[in-house]
């Protein structure tokens, strides 16, 4: 069980113009600017979903992401994992929750996979039959065999996708944060990665929390979507609410976005 | 504790695997050191007596130093630990149960033990079969070289300690740059590591011997030959623990609060 209520996170930006003249008076002045990447979210999710979480470049779905597991302290709200405050019980909760991030690697990039995994097994004191059975899963689910003994460095971006996302389940964890995992993906990789995702939620029910921008992501994975914009919840429902007669998914969401006012021309005109 | 042995095993195995930097690291020191000790050589041939040190106590400085060069140097740090500061990679750290100073301090305690056992022995060897004013002397005394060994590990721990004060301000800052620039000139400095602390003028010696840099090389750098003995020895490791615990605590501080306020950046 996830809640969230009313969570607040801004961050900070040191903005200045371009040129010398600019670069020279941001010397000694600075002028910061309050960036709320959230601005009072608030949603529940109970276990055993999958839930696709949506929104434009910069709506905060991965500052939302980072606050759920543990990363990154929120301003105000109240956020509960399984009966966790996240970012405060880190070492106890993390345990029971597993994060892959489709732009960064969890694996040591210079020695083979399966000494990552005997890492991980360390670091999550998996016991040897868990660890084991688990790892004989992913193998077969993932194809795994031949990359166990090949160093990180030397894989392709969709053998590594996988060993990351049997990095990331290994000690069995309850919910699994997806952070973009089909990003540079190509078809057939992404194919394998959904079709794994939900093999994994049927057979242990686990709870997983993507966010992405392919459509098809959602479309093959979530029974539920929440859009994130601005901060907020502006959505909480299924692909069925933005879908539209005679249009492509991606059509729809642009249409969507338009009428909520997300589009990025709203967006630019905010930059200038 | 079993974790962050983990981490120290994988980072030395890791370590292990550079063969070809551990022979050319080798090759350099052990010329870098036969030309240190033939400089020495020309000042002290000039003007024995203005010599702070023996030859012997100077030359044995230069040896241990340049065979375990990867325990005491200052400015060695672990570069995975910025990039994942400025990229934030540091994301996944903090994703799983692990304590982020444990973890951080067993990898660098590891990379630089990896490093020296592939360069410490031969160029000890060799140095020991030198012909005479280029070779190796013995200890002091068993006592001496007891205590040589415990304050290398000190030394070696302090060293850690401070490479996570450094690690913990880049954090805060979300930018290594700053404090790479700052620290590694005065630290190398005043840890002995450019000239040995007892050639400094009187006063700025006095200061150096006080500040928590001299445990990290000149100590036991000192102590094997004899150099560093009696009254002034005891207060040097006295002074060498009181300086690794400032420094846990320290580190430790600000890693926890660094952590609290962390900034993952890039998306």
């Amino acid at each position: 069980m996830i809640h969230l209520e009313n969570v607040v996170k801004t961050y900070k930006v040191a903005r200045r113009g371009t040129g010398t003249r600019e670069t020279l008076r941001a010397f000694f002045r600075r002028d910061y600017t309050e960036i709320r990447a959230l601005d009072g979210l608030s949603f529940d999710i109970p276990d055993g979903e999958i839930v696709g979480l949506l929104g434009p470049n910069g709506a905060g779905k991965s500052t939302a992401i980072k606050i759920l597991s543990g990363i990154l302290y929120p301003d105000s709200g109240t956020v509960e994992c399984n009966g966790f405050v996240p970012y405060k019980d880190r070492m106890r909760y993390t345990r029971e929750i597993g994060v892959v991030f489709g732009q960064r690697t969890q694996l040591f990039w210079d020695v083979p996979v399966g000494d990552s995994y005997a890492l991980l097994k360390d670091i999550y004191d998996i016991p040897d039959d868990v660890f084991n059975e688990n790892l004989e899963e992913m193998t077969a689910l993932l194809r795994l065999e031949k990359l166990l003994t090949t160093p990180a460095r030397q894989l392709s971006l969709g053998q590594r996708m996988r060993c990351e996302l049997a990095a990331s389940l290994l000690h069995s964890p309850k919910i699994l944060f997806l952070d973009e995992p089909t990003i540079g993906l190509d078809a057939a990789s992404k194919l394998a990665v959904r079709k794994f995702v939900r093999d994994v939620n049927e057979r242990r029910q686990t709870t997983v929390i993507l966010t992405t921008h392919d459509m098809q992501d959602v479309e093959a994975l979530s029974e539920r979507v929440m859009m994130i914009g601005k901060g907020k919840l502006l959505l909480n429902g299924t692909l069925s609410d933005i879908r539209r007669e005679g249009e492509s998914l991606d059509e729809s969401l642009v249409e969507f976005y338009r009428q909520i006012e997300l589009d990025n021309r709203e967006e630019e005109e905010d930059l200038s | 504790m079993k974790k962050y042995f983990s981490f120290f095993r994988l980072r030395l195995a890791m370590g292990l695997q550079y063969r070809t930097a551990a022979i050319a690291g080798l090759v350099t020191q052990f010329f870098w050191g036969f030309m240190l000790i033939g400089a020495y050589r020309a000042f002290y041939e000039s003007n024995p007596s203005a010599f702070p040190m023996s030859f012997q106590a100077m030359v044995s400085y230069i040896w241990l130093q340049q065979a375990f060069l990867a325990v005491f140097i200052t400015w060695r740090y672990d570069e995975d630990i910025f990039t994942m500061i400025t990229d934030g990679g540091i994301s996944y750290e903090l994703a799983r149960p692990v304590d982020l100073y444990g973890m951080w301090y067993a990898k660098n305690l590891a990379m630089r033990l990896s490093e020296a056992m592939l360069r410490f022995a031969p160029v000890l060897l060799l140095a020991m079969v030198l012909p005479h004013p280029f070779r190796l002397g013995r200890p002091a005394s068993a006592a001496h070289f007891f205590l040589f060994l415990l304050t290398m590990v000190v030394g070696l721990l302090l060293t850690v300690a401070f490479l996570m004060i450094i690690y913990g301000l880049a954090m805060k800052t979300i930018s290594p740059t700053g404090v790479r620039l700052f620290f590694p000139a005065i630290v190398e400095f005043m840890s002995g590591q450019i000239i040995p602390i007892p050639f400094f003028p009187e006063k700025l010696r006095k200061i150096a011997e006080l500040l928590p840099f001299a445990g990290m090389q000149n100590v036991p750098l000192r102590i094997y030959s004899g150099d560093l003995s009696g009254t002034p020895m005891v207060t040097a490791v006295v002074l060498q623990f009181f300086w690794l615990l400032v420094f846990l605590g320290i580190g430790k501080l600000l890693l926890s609060s660094a952590e609290k306020r962390a900034v993952v950046q890039g998306g």
